[in-house]
């Protein structure tokens, strides 16, 4: 008997967004990235296309704290105090699609470093590596207001996209990011009537959406990924349904997985504390791929490397 | 259930009256509500049986293995998406082992079994069934590993070989255990079809050439008399199984297509690390049993609290038990904090509590699962609520002080708890996330 595949046939499409410049749009990238542009739930493509596999950046920040999880800092150890070093060997070694660099340093709180600095950061990473940027500030909107400023100055022509814009603090990174023709990650916390109030804000503030990427905060294996799970579904869901506020790329990030320390404590009954960290970021990540994500951003290139093995498997060929 | 309209497009319509109303619709309406039966209507043609049969059944049979108080069920399924409504059974994971590893290897691994089950939020996770592998191909081999491996675990067992005879045999030694039987094939479905049928054991139809020809097997294993099944397409790989499990499921649920109205089996073989993923996918998106051969506990710890995630109500939020939780080795001076039992919301301060490296007691209210801005709006964590923990936990006993760190999004409560608990409240950071930094400063 021949079956009859069900299809759906959905209305909306998510959007395309690129990330980066190369020299023919007047940035240095040697190559950049196509997000979006599905108009079918993640890995279906009996239902519509699916034009680009997710991708997968990797998290670099400008300065590791004593805090900062053991087994993440293994693979990374000899270049963790230089940011373009540690950010090439994730390009290089790792094979990471992108770069997410998180300007944590400039933290009034912290280590205060100087927006000029952080800017100064910004340009040795574009140096090192020719993949697209991601540049997050430190989550302190005085201070993010000034870093990004010179961050979009010294990241002209590069298309970086700015992280992050929250429902309180979105106007002075939309405009460092507009100022220079670069994008923002929009942020909303585990609820979808949020992330599409973050799109209305940012797209009636000016910022136009092929120039925004969704981040619908990845909750970690154990700690909340069910919620994370059915809010991106949903949001993917809505979109295909035609939700226009809602055709925006999805990115994710695994790395709240070392915050959950359950994933790495020592704990003989729980086993090896490195093989079961890297597959609860690996199970984190494809979560999140099955949901909706677009693209990951992730910490442990052991976990990588497992999740995009079976990104070559998800999308290779028919049913 | 077919609505009455539905029905009445099967009827006669002839309104002869001859089932005792009036009219063929008004005996449409009566049997959607299940008023009167179908066979009251002496001219009803076989298309309408048939039609009214099917759309009664649930969508996908829900398929018990084993017997007694060691029973697992699998499918009776009903969504698409768990947030829809929920998604019913777990997905059982079956650990396999092979009758022709060495006793000791056989040995270590149903012992292996009690490394995998663990106590998490208040739920007791582990693996649901052992299969056994017909691998030596040799009925007596088969049935004695099969007798063996019975008697050393009570869980559900699982049976594979595509071998009628090997099958036969090693049914014999579990028959009351009523097992699940792996598989029958185009080539086997016959004689395999007898044996489960005989030994009223539930059959695994796999055929992994088409879902055309899975659906036509199953159609065969049908008409030989098995009711109890479950489909297997062999996944060549992870998106041709993500692909295949979301047909059949869009096609169970969606068109009550009757030969895909089955739970769903899957072999994850291969590198451990790849059936790990296979099962993480599986878990999420519609596979009803999943048996694999290596089950190392650093990977089967994150993916049954996947499972756990994945399975969890939407409706109804995981709830931490209320109470006293000590965070690191506290001693009487250090700080008391109270939170609500939302399981996500105790695991948040608790990991920020831990990352301060500030040894802490956690109050944990029983809110009923709600985190601490809805309980507090809803009236379920309120000064009266808190000050009845403060008391009934007996922590004035443990500490020194008489110091209460309350969420900072609740400062509102902090005089009237005050005055109810006598303690001195400390409104803490509005977010968990500013605790690590809140109490080491007052620690220092």
């Amino acid at each position: 008997m021949a079956i009859e595949i069900p299809k759906e046939n959905w209305q909306g499409r998510i959007g395309e967004v690129v990330i980066g410049a190369t020299p023919e749009e007047g940035g240095t990238r040697t190559k950049k990235i196509v997000l979006g542009g599905e108009n079918t739930l993640p890995f279906l493509d009996f239902d519509g296309d699916l034009p680009h596999a997710p991708v997968i950046g990797m998290e670099v920040l400008d300065v590791v704290r004593e805090d900062y999880p053991v087994l993440a800092l293994e693979p990374i150890q000899d270049v963790k105090d230089d940011p373009a070093q540690w950010a090439k060997k994730c390009v290089d070694e790792f094979g990471a699609d992108l770069i997410c660099l998180k300007l944590v340093s400039t933290n009034p709180e912290e280590e205060d470093r100087s927006p000029e600095e952080a800017a100064e950061t910004v340009k040795e990473v574009l140096g090192a590596v020719g993949v697209p940027l991601f540049v997050y500030g430190c989550g302190i909107e005085e201070k993010d207001a000034k870093t990004m400023e010179l961050v979009s100055n010294a990241a002209k022509g590069e298309r970086v996209f700015l992280g992050l814009a929250e429902e309180a603090a979105y106007k002075s990174i939309s405009v460092a990011s507009m100022s220079n023709g670069h994008g923002v990650i929009a942020f909303s916390n585990l609820d979808i009537n949020l992330a599409k109030q973050m799109h209305i804000l940012l797209t009636d503030f000016g910022v136009k959406k092929e120039n925004l990427i969704a981040d619908p905060l990845m909750a970690a294996l154990g700690y909340g990924l069910e919620y994370s799970y059915s809010v991106i579904e949903r949001v993917k869901l809505a979109a295909l349904m035609g939700d226009a506020m809602l055709q925006v790329p999805i990115v994710c990030e695994t790395t709240r997985v070392y915050n959950a320390r359950e994933s790495f404590k020592e704990d003989p009954t729980l086993g090896d504390p490195k093989k079961r960290v890297v597959f609860w970021e690996a199970a984190t990540g494809t979560s999140a791929l099955v949901a909706g994500a677009d693209m990951l951003i992730m910490r442990h290139p052991e976990a990588l490397a497992m999740v995009r093995r079976s990104i070559g498997e998800l999308v290779g060929g028919g049913t | 259930m077919a609505t009455a309209l539905e029905i009445f497009q099967k009827l006669p319509k002839t309104n002869c009256g001859d089932c005792g109303f009036p009219t063929c619709l008004a005996f449409a309406m009566q049997l959607a509500n299940k008023k009167i039966s179908l066979d009251k209507c002496p001219h009803v043609s076989e298309e309408a049986k048939e039609f009214l049969e099917a759309s009664a059944a649930p969508p996908i049979r829900l398929v018990k293995i084993g017997s007694g108080d060691h029973v697992v069920e699998v499918g009776d399924e009903t969504e698409l998406f768990r947030h829809e409504k929920k998604f019913f059974h777990p997905t059982a994971f079956v650990l396999l082992i092979d009758d022709t590893a060495s006793p000791e290897g056989r040995k270590q691994k149903v012992a292996h079994l009690k490394n995998l089950t663990f106590d998490r939020v208040g739920q007791i996770m582990g693996m649901d069934m052992v299969g056994v592998k017909a691998t030596s191909n040799d009925p007596a081999t088969f049935a004695s590993v099969v007798q063996e491996v019975a008697s050393q675990t009570d869980l559900p067992l699982l049976l594979v070989s595509e071998n009628p005879d090997v099958m036969a045999e090693g049914v014999k030694a579990v028959a009351d255990r009523k097992p699940l039987l792996h598989a029958a094939t185009p080539e086997n479905y016959e004689r395999m079809a007898a044996v489960a049928k005989e030994n009223g054991c539930s059959l695994v139809v796999r055929e992994t050439t088409s879902l055309d020809g899975l659906a036509d097997l199953v159609e065969k294993v049908k008409a030989a008399g098995m009711e109890d099944l479950l489909l297997d397409f062999g996944p060549a790989n992870m998106g041709n199984m993500l692909r295949n499990l979301t047909i059949i499921r869009r096609l169970a649920v969606k068109k009550k297509f009757r030969p895909f109205g089955y739970p769903t089996f899957v072999l994850a073989e291969g590198a451990t690390e790849d059936a790990g993923i296979i099962t993480a996918l599986g878990t999420m998106k519609y596979a009803s049993v999943i048996a694999f051969d290596e089950a190392e506990v650093p990977m089967m710890y994150p993916l049954l609290t996947l499972r756990q995630n994945i399975f969890t109500d939407p409706q109804k939020p995981i709830q931490v038990k209320p109470g006293i939780y000590e965070i690191g080795s506290p001693t009487p001076e250090s700080p008391v904090l109270i939170t609500t039992n939302f399981s996500l919301t105790y695991f948040t301060v608790s990991g920020d509590i831990e990352t301060s490296k500030v040894p802490s007691y956690l109050l944990v209210a029983d809110s009923e699962g709600l985190s601490v801005m809805t309980a507090f709006a809803a009236d379920k964590f309120n000064a009266e609520i808190a000050a009845d923990l403060v008391k009934e936990t007996g922590i004035e006993e443990k500490v020194s002080q008489k110091e209460l760190i309350i969420p900072g999004q609740v400062s509102r409560m902090s005089g009237k708890l005050q005055e109810k608990s006598g303690w001195d409240i400390i409104v803490g950071p509005r977010d968990s996330s500013g605790l690590p930094k809140f109490l080491k400063e007052r620690s220092s």
